[in-house]
């Protein structure tokens, strides 16, 4: 067996290999490259690992995603990077549609467990990206990085109405899969994990189908669970002002390691689904400040048309209510404010109540959480009628380190 | 924590239905303001939507009004910049003579131009006679409701205030039937009811936790403390303040339809996940009393449903009837077992007994206000 087969041959897909690794680099460079609007129908294609920022982030959403949130159990530094170098090398493989290990699946000893997990063998890269991050708590005195830790990497605070469950929340380090395949998703997480046994241990894992937010202008704005259209108002990736803006960390705010970076924050938003579903069409548009067809702001008519608060009807009451979600998530309410949405549905089994566990795993990129998220939250905790409908059970902040360079680790800026 | 959407609501259900993409853009007006001129390039228009796409080409931020006789506002767009152009969509429900205002500066009366609607009349009207009498029959068991929860938590009030903890405990639950019975209502008014009804994780940062729950995990959990008597007092006084809010607030039927259906939410999401009343575990007290409210307002509306689509009325006589056998099973002395008394397949036989009502009563609604 060839160390190198890749796990499907992907024939005649060369071309849209390339475009993609062009979009990826554009990216990096901040530049704007519009990605070709075929892509996304190509489960197939591959998105390069390496480069100036890591992928799964202004990447075209892909379909499904599973998510991880570890714990570090080593308190040995060097055990630690010898992880995350040999995490980079697995993830370098599996983006490729390479297995985790060579030799993996079927190729080691007989007596041997296999290297690679097997579930993916016959499957394409489905332009599998993984990301990492890391949590406010990997910066204790464990591994001699207290001193790098950002400022604005604070541990979230409590939110009214909040319901967190500690067993979904937080975390050292979380690594984001992200695949056009859900089962590539799986596999790789599931991998990484089994590499990490014995210095890290999963903390928490979120599984998610259907992207709830597009990040580029190729991509249609796709529907959440509540059946409204979500991030229509989304910086896209082509968007590459608000995207320095708003998303990325520059260089001389906070670490110099993080230059590049920037952060996440996920929460697991649990959906009182069959509550909404008894509610009038009329009261869930109100309540969302959108019609649920086009998906047009109230007082426009088509989806992309800019939202204005300024608009009053009868009795000078806004059409926009004043707790209408995107008037009080809007930058215009928030100071400017913006964040890069990249959530996935979920709907985990039942709640032993005859209820759909379901939601929206929410994730958000954003320059300085202080500034966009808590604020953002904030009033959406307090103010926001669709309250009423969602609880969110889990809550997270990452720092996202910058890309990783051609022989570079996760983390090599950091752990350097 | 359910805010002011119940009158927000209707109010606005005139111009909500803008946005659906229907309108073609070459039917909309231009309107060019400047800082001493407001020229609206067409003048009249049938009822339905009408669409005004306002361009300042002044040096002023300035607002474009469509009025009513009465100066009565029936849409209006606000902070239009020098340079911008905004669009303001208004249904006008019925023909007549309106005025168009750009106000430069946003201030003054404006400048002011005839603006004529011929047609149809568009507008729902509730004329109907029954309907208008659930309404009235509704505010009638709303005012009794509201009498009663003064007196019960004056009660209540006085012997936190006496330090009677056993009897203060034992009125909690009695008191608040009433507030649950007419929560919507209630809640409407958005600034009084995180005062009386907040809950510790849900109050907004900065803002005191008063009221009702404040005072039950004093009860329960931390004992009396030196300012429960002001929480107490100001207690009182808030309620007085809703009751007499509620007592002279208009509601139509839709409110009512939705009212009853909120009622369930709130169990739904409140009550059968034990979260409302955390310390004192008496949320079968607040269930049975949602359920209460809920059944008044859809049974004020019981003849127009019956008239409707007689299906749906039986359909919430059978439902709301299993849900009271349901809750009836839970009786124990005058009140109810403890939450923490229920096991978690008593719970899950509300829940579902419950998700039964919730759907037809979903329905309500769309039933009274169709033709």
């Amino acid at each position: 067996m060839t160390a190198n087969l890749p796990r499907r041959r992907l024939l005649g897909l060369a071309g849209a290999g390339a475009a993609l690794a062009g979009a990826g680099a554009a990216v990096g460079a901040f530049a704007s490259n519009r990605p070709d609007p075929e892509i996304e129908n190509l489960s197939a294609a591959k998105v390069p690992f390496h480069g100036a920022i890591q992928a799964g982030i202004t990447t075209l959403a892909q379909d499904h995603m599973h998510f991880v949130a570890l714990d570090v159990k080593t308190t040995k530094r060097e055990e630690l990077v010898a992880l995350l170098k040999e995490w980079t090398k697995a993830a370098e493989r599996m983006t490729s549609g390479l297995e985790a290990a060579e030799n993996g699946a079927v190729g080691g000893h007989i007596q041997a467990p296999p290297k690679d997990t097997g579930e993916a063998l016959d499957l394409a890269a489905s332009a599998l990206t993984l990301t990492i991050g890391f949590g406010p708590s990997l910066f204790d005195q464990r591994f001699g990085i207290a001193d790098q830790k950002p400022e604005a990497l604070i541990d979230l605070p409590l939110f009214p109405l909040d319901d967190l469950d500690p067993l979904r929340s937080n975390g050292d380090l979380c690594i984001q899969a992200c695949a056009n395949d859900p089962q590539v998703a799986v596999h790789a997480i599931r991998n990484l994990v089994r590499i990490g046994f014995g210095k890290v241990a999963v903390r928490w894992s979120q599984l998610g189908f259907g992207r709830t937010s597009s990040t580029t202008r190729a991509q249609t704005t796709p529907r959440n669970l509540f059946g409204f259209k979500d991030g229509t108002r989304n910086p896209k990736a082509e968007d590459t002002d608000l995207l320095r803006d708003h998303v990325w960390v520059p260089k001389g705010e906070g670490p110099e390691w993080l230059a590049g970076g920037t952060y996440l924050v996920t929460r697991r938003i649990r959906m009182h689904i069959e509550i909404w579903d008894r509610t009038s069409l009329f009261e869930q548009e109100q309540i969302v400040g959108r019609t649920k067809g086009e998906g047009a702001a109230l007082g426009q008519t088509k989806e992309f048309d800019e939202p204005d608060l300024n608009v009053k009807g009868a009795e000078a009451i806004p059409v926009i209510g004043e707790v209408a979600h995107i008037r009080l998530a809007s930058p215009e309410s928030l100071g400017g404010a913006r964040i890069l949405r990249r959530g996935y549905n979920f709907t985990d089994g039942s709640d032993g109540l005859g209820h759909l566990d379901a939601g929206l795993f929410f994730i958000g990129f954003n320059r300085d959480s202080r500034k966009a998220y808590v604020p953002m939250q904030q009033a959406l905790s307090s103010k926001d009628e669709m309250m009423e409908y969602v609880e969110h059970t889990g809550s997270a902040h990452f720092a996202i380190p910058p890309g990783v360079r051609e022989g570079g680790y996760w983390g090599d800026t950091l752990f350097k | 924590m359910r805010k002011a959407l119940v009158i927000i609501g209707s109010l606005a259900l005139l111009t909500a239905c803008s946005g659906n993409g229907t309108q073609d853009a070459s039917g909309a007006i231009a309107v060019e303001a400047t800082d001493d001129a407001c020229k609206v390039a067409r003048t009249s228009a049938g009822t339905g939507n009408v669409t005004f796409e306002v361009t300042n080409k002044g040096t002023k931020v300035t607002e474009f009004y469509l009025y009513a006789e009465g100066d009565r506002i029936l849409g209006e767009v606000e902070n239009i910049g020098p340079g911008l152009t905004r669009k303001l969509i208004v249904e006008v429900g019925e023909s007549g003579k309106l005025q168009t205002a750009c106000k430069p500066g946003m201030k003054g009366d404006g400048i002011r131009g005839e603006f004529t609607v011929t047609g149809d009349a568009k507008k729902a009207t509730d004329a109907d006679a029954q309907l208008a009498e659930a309404t009235k029959s509704y505010q009638r068991y709303v005012n009794s409701q509201a009498d009663q929860l003064l007196v019960k938590t004056e009660e209540f009030v006085n012997a936190v205030k006496a330090k009677k903890v056993d009897e203060a405990k034992a009125l909690f639950p009695i008191s608040r039937i009433y507030w649950e019975r007419i929560e919507p209502v209630a809640e409407s008014f958005g600034d009084l009811d995180p005062k009386i009804d907040g809950r510790e994780d849900a109050i907004e940062p900065g803002t005191e936790f008063t009221g009702f729950h404040r005072l039950e995990k004093d009860l329960w959990v931390d004992g009396l403390k030196d300012d429960s008597p002001k929480i107490a007092d100001q207690l009182l006084v808030d309620v007085k303040d809703i009751v007499n809010k509620a007592k002279t607030v208009e509601l139509n039927p839709t409110q009512l339809a939705n009212g009853a259906k909120e009622l369930l939410d709130e169990v739904a999401t409140g009550k059968i996940t034990g979260e409302e009343d955390r310390y004192s575990h008496t949320d079968l007290w607040d269930f049975r009393s949602n359920v209460d409210g809920s059944q008044a307002a859809v049974a004020a509306l019981r003849p127009v449903i019956a008239a409707k689509d007689a299906a749906l009325a039986t359909s919430l006589d059978e439902k709301f009837k299993a849900l009271d056998e349901a809750l009836e099973k839970h009786r124990k002395g005058d009140g109810f077992k403890l939450y923490t008394e229920l096991t978690p397949d008593e719970i899950k036989a509300l829940a579902e007994t419950l998700d039964a009502l919730g759907e037809p009563v979903s329905k309500v609604a769309e039933v009274v206000t169709s033709k």
